[in-house]
């Protein structure tokens, strides 16, 4: 089958979104992340003039087909049945590649996630073709490749990788690095039912039990409208508590540089950057943080972006909109108090 | 039992630029660091040799001064170490990669475990344990931060979305680690370093592993990387500085005016 892939590249049509399905509160949703997705992919799909179509691995989804349609897929690949309703990589990947073989798309996009993450690569080195990680930049050249742009070592640099003689061309995209639009309001895509047998190799792993530690901390922040972050220049964590004051003033989240998060302030889950979260709120305010490439690359979305600190040159105030040159443990009580006033 | 684990040299990315006229790497002065994920995987693997006895093998593809990151892991505790060094190695992907240590893990003889770091600090994909498992057609389990085996089966702690599960393989399976937030590096002693020198390394090239040529390097690798640049300068904002008072009406100016409070 290598050689077929490398000899007809042209057979190969069509854009495809892998959707992952998240279970909240004991209820499955897709993943918003599949939406972004959705959105990149109408783009691409209509510069290529072909289809865009979603694939849905799991049990009992078809509630959200009606969203799934709303962001532009034309075609829905479902494949429902119980057996899928947790992720496994064997019986995923399965699933997968038999959809690939069958309908030959020409680019597959999976989300950067815990479960993209562990799925595509094996998805890939079964069928042999590329797979370029955490593509912050999607776009169709002259030739009709896909160029897919992405930063390696830890951010400082950027590289375009090209898969010309491989289909599909695959690539995994993090959580909000792209933005999400309602283009079909109302639309009802094509669904195609696919019955496909789990793999039985799937029975080589096991699942003895989930914890939930924190459904606040990862989703919250991944999908708040407003952060305020804290680094090393806030201090302590009464400074992390009136971060929290003025995001909950806001209705924001609270997020913070790995210099915080190392610092015990405030944990994990919280860390915005190349190694926690990727964020893309209206307003993300930064304070006390330097502006390090790791943390940036995790931020630089964000619609307003604005930087309290005290050092004029902190490479924050390269990427911020609004600079402010103080410090933030005199400013942010005064912000506080005004909020409040003015509502 | 015989657990390999496999262990990446790489620059300190912390320290790496890019020319802005060349749009090549600078890695002149770059310090060469065993990858910090290898460096936990490795870890893990000494814990269960601790109570299993189990064999540590350690293995790199790479240039030559890639052995470094091998005697270091010798004198953490492995206790054989192989270097894959070949040209036809060079340009190789994740895809051409994966192949070649799997070919090399093979060789080898039948590991029970393997585990693989979650990603490598410069090229930062986390695909090529994964790709690996394919390879030996094993299952594999990613993003673990704890890894136990009585060498019957591997029990592991892996991340999930806000939170973690517990989970069980049938051997032989592939594990990557990624590790805690606060995870600080054992180094060896003087005395373990100085005793590890007498320890034997190998040095394997794509003939000694029965690699295909066409699945290696640039020729077996799907992806090509293009352009190579800088991550794009962006536009400076409005500067304002004045009195902790004036700041935050400042601030509060703008939140109104960007629609942010009413
Ligand atoms: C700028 C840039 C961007 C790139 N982007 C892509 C891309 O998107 N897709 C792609 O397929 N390739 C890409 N590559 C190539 C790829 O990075 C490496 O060449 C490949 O050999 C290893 O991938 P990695 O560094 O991402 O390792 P990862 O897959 O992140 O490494 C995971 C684990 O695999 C093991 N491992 C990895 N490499 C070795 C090794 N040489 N020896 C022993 N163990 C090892 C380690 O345990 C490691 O912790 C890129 C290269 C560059 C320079
Ligand atoms: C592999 C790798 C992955 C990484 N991943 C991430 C990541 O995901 N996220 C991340 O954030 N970092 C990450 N880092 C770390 C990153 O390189 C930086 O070290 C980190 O972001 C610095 O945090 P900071 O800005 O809070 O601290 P610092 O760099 O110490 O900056 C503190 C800032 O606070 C200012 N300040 C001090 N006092 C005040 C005051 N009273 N008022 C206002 N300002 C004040 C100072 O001027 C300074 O600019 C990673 C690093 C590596 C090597």
């Amino acid at each position: 089958s290598q050689t077929a892939v490398k000899a007809d590249i042209t057979a190969y049509k069509g854009v495809w979104v892998f959707m992952e399905v998240i279970e909240d509160k004991g209820v499955c949703k897709i993943r918003p992340v599949g939406y972004e997705l959705l959105t990149k992919g109408r783009e691409l799909a209509n510069t290529l003039g072909e289809e865009l179509c979603a694939v849905v691995i799991g049990s009992d989804m078809q509630s959200g087909f009606a969203e799934i349609s709303s962001y532009g897929a034309d075609k829905i690949y479902s494949v429902n049945a119980p057996g899928y309703k947790d992720y496994n990589t064997d019986a995923y990947a399965s699933a997968m590649i038999n959809l690939i073989n069958k309908y030959k798309p020409s680019i597959v996009l999976y989300p950067s996630t815990f479960i993209g993450r562990d799925l595509s690569p094996r998805v890939a080195a079964e069928i042999h073709v590329g797979l370029t990680a955490d593509c912050t930049g999607l776009s169709v050249n002259a030739d009709r490749n896909l160029v897919q742009t992405r930063p390696a070592f830890g951010g400082n640099i950027m590289a375009d990788i090209l898969t010309p003689n491989h289909r599909p061309q695959m690539a995994t995209v993090r959580p909000n690095v792209m933005k999400k639009e309602i283009l079909k309001p109302g639309f009802s895509a094509a669904v195609i039912e696919e019955s496909i047998a789990i793999n039985p190799k799937a029975a080589r792993v096991k699942i003895l039990n989930k914890h939930i530690d924190d459904v606040h901390g990862m989703e919250k922040l991944d999908e708040a409208e407003v952060i305020i972050s804290g680094g090393r220049g806030v201090k302590d964590s009464n400074g992390f508590t009136m971060l929290k004051d003025l995001a909950n003033e806001l209705g924001g989240a609270v997020g913070a540089s790995r210099a915080a998060v190392d610092m015990g302030f405030v944990p994990k889950e919280k860390q915005v950057g190349q190694s926690g979260v990727t964020v893309r709120p209206k307003l993300y305010v930064a304070c006390g943080i330097s502006g390090a490439v790791q943390h940036i690359v995790g931020m630089d979305g964000s619609d307003t972006i604005i930087a309290v600190n005290k050092d004029p040159r902190a490479p924050i105030f390269n990427v911020c909109k609004f600079g402010i040159v103080g410090d933030a443990s005199q400013i942010l009580p005064k912000v506080i108090e005004e909020v409040k006033k003015s509502k | 039992m015989n657990i390999v684990v496999c262990i990446k040299q790489v620059p300190d990315s912390t320290q790496v630029k890019v020319d802005p006229k060349t749009g090549t790497l600078i890695r002149a002065g770059v310090p060469s660091i065993l990858n910090p994920y290898d460096h936990y995987a490795l870890e893990r693997a000494l814990e269960i040799k601790a109570k299993t006895g189990a064999k540590i093998t350690v293995l790199s593809m790479g240039p030559a001064q890639a052995i470094a990151v091998i005697r270091l892991a010798l004198a953490l505790g492995a206790d054989r170490g192989i270097l894959l060094s070949d040209r036809a190695f060079a340009g190789s992907d994740t895809w051409a990669t994966s192949y070649a240590l799997a070919q090399a893990i093979k060789k080898i003889g039948p590991a029970d475990l393997i585990i693989c770091g979650q990603m490598a600090i410069d090229g930062d994909t986390a695909q090529t344990g994964p790709g690996i498992a394919y390879h030996l057609d094993i299952p594999q389990i990613t993003f673990c931060t704890e890894v136990d085996s009585d060498g019957t089966k591997v029990l592991v702690k892996k991340l999930i979305d806000g939170g973690h599960q517990m989970m069980e393989a049938s051997l032989p399976a592939l594990i990557t680690t990624t590790m805690p937030h606060d995870y600080k590096a054992k180094y060896p002693s003087f005395l373990a370093a100085f005793h590890a020198q007498d320890k034997q390394t190998e040095t394997w090239t794509a003939a000694d592993v029965n690699a295909d040529l066409a699945k290696l390097g640039l020729e077996g690798s799907p992806t090509r990387v293009g352009r190579i640049f800088p991550p794009p300068a962006r536009e400076k904002g409005e500067i304002y500085s004045g009195s902790p008072a004036e700041l935050a009406t400042k601030i509060v100016e703008i939140l109104k005016k960007e629609n942010l409070i009413k």
